[in-house]
């Protein structure tokens, strides 16, 4: 599993400083994240984002499907599944394009473990969510519009 | 502070599905509080699951996570009695360990 990260942090190494300026900036580190990928989590972009994670530009496959609500009521707390049919699913990413921290949640699958994740996400708009599946070393992803009718952030 | 997880693991046809709830406020940064001060972000940002001594899942979040975050996944393999592990790590650096047998 640490190899795998590593591979994604050496193929998003062009993002590195922008990563550290925001962790010497925003986030105090601390041991715990020592493992994380912050450039990614920090990204506020799509693109960013895909290219923290050593993604690049992912093809859309219909072999990767967001399992959430078209409507969610109440944006603070909305389910958001993932699952694919790929073989050798190694990493799974859930972001949210709009939100101030797009990326919200990776999921790293070590042999053995199915390709069917689910959470809870926080929306404070309406937005596209995006679903990135690492798969044999190759990034898919898939993408559905999620409406909020009430805002999850600002409180 | 940080209640303990309610963790529950099935095993159903060789495969565990495991589904966790954390208890964990998931701030922010991005919210004030009535006075205007900013809420300081508090939230989990490192997940770990073991079955035994293999590790199942890792996760890392980000603040866009609910509130008392719930997590599923499946893995195959596993049997009724085995222990399933689950601790995670905040970025104020506390972190909490509960562990559930498999059902």
């Amino acid at each position: 599993m640490n190899i795998q990260r590593r591979d994604s942090l050496k193929a998003g190494g062009g993002l590195g400083v922008f990563g550290l300026l925001v962790a010497a900036g925003m986030i105090k580190p601390g041991t715990a994240m020592a493992a994380r990928d912050q450039a990614a989590f920090s990204a506020t972009t799509l693109d960013e984002a895909f290219k923290a994670m050593g993604a690049g530009a992912p093809a859309e496959s219909g072999e990767v499907t967001i399992v959430g609500p078209d409507i969610a009521e109440n944006g603070a707390v909305v389910p958001v599944g993932v699952t694919s049919s790929l073989a050798k699913v190694e990493q799974i990413a859930i972001m949210i394009e709009k939100n101030p921290n797009m990326l919200a949640a990776t999921f790293t699958l070590p042999e053995g473990t199915l390709a069917e994740v689910q959470t809870r996400v926080k929306m404070g708009q309406t937005s596209d969510v995006f679903a990135v599946v690492k798969a044999d070393g190759k990034f898919y992803m898939a993408k559905k519009e999620i409406k909020v009718t009430l805002g999850g952030c600002g409180g | 502070m940080a209640g303990p997880m309610r963790i529950r693991a099935a095993n159903s046809d060789g495969v565990t599905e495991v589904r966790v709830l954390m208890s964990h406020p998931m701030e922010t940064g991005q919210r004030r509080d009535s006075s205007g001060e900013p809420i300081p972000a508090h939230y989990i940002t490192e997940l770990t699951a073991k079955h035994g001594d293999k590790v199942v899942l890792t996760a890392y979040m980000g603040p866009s996570v609910s509130t008392n975050p719930y997590l599923a996944f499946k893995f195959n393999g596993g049997a009724a009695g085995d222990t399933v592990q689950v601790s995670w790590a905040d970025n104020k650096g506390e972190s909490r360990t509960d562990e559930v047998q498999i059902r």
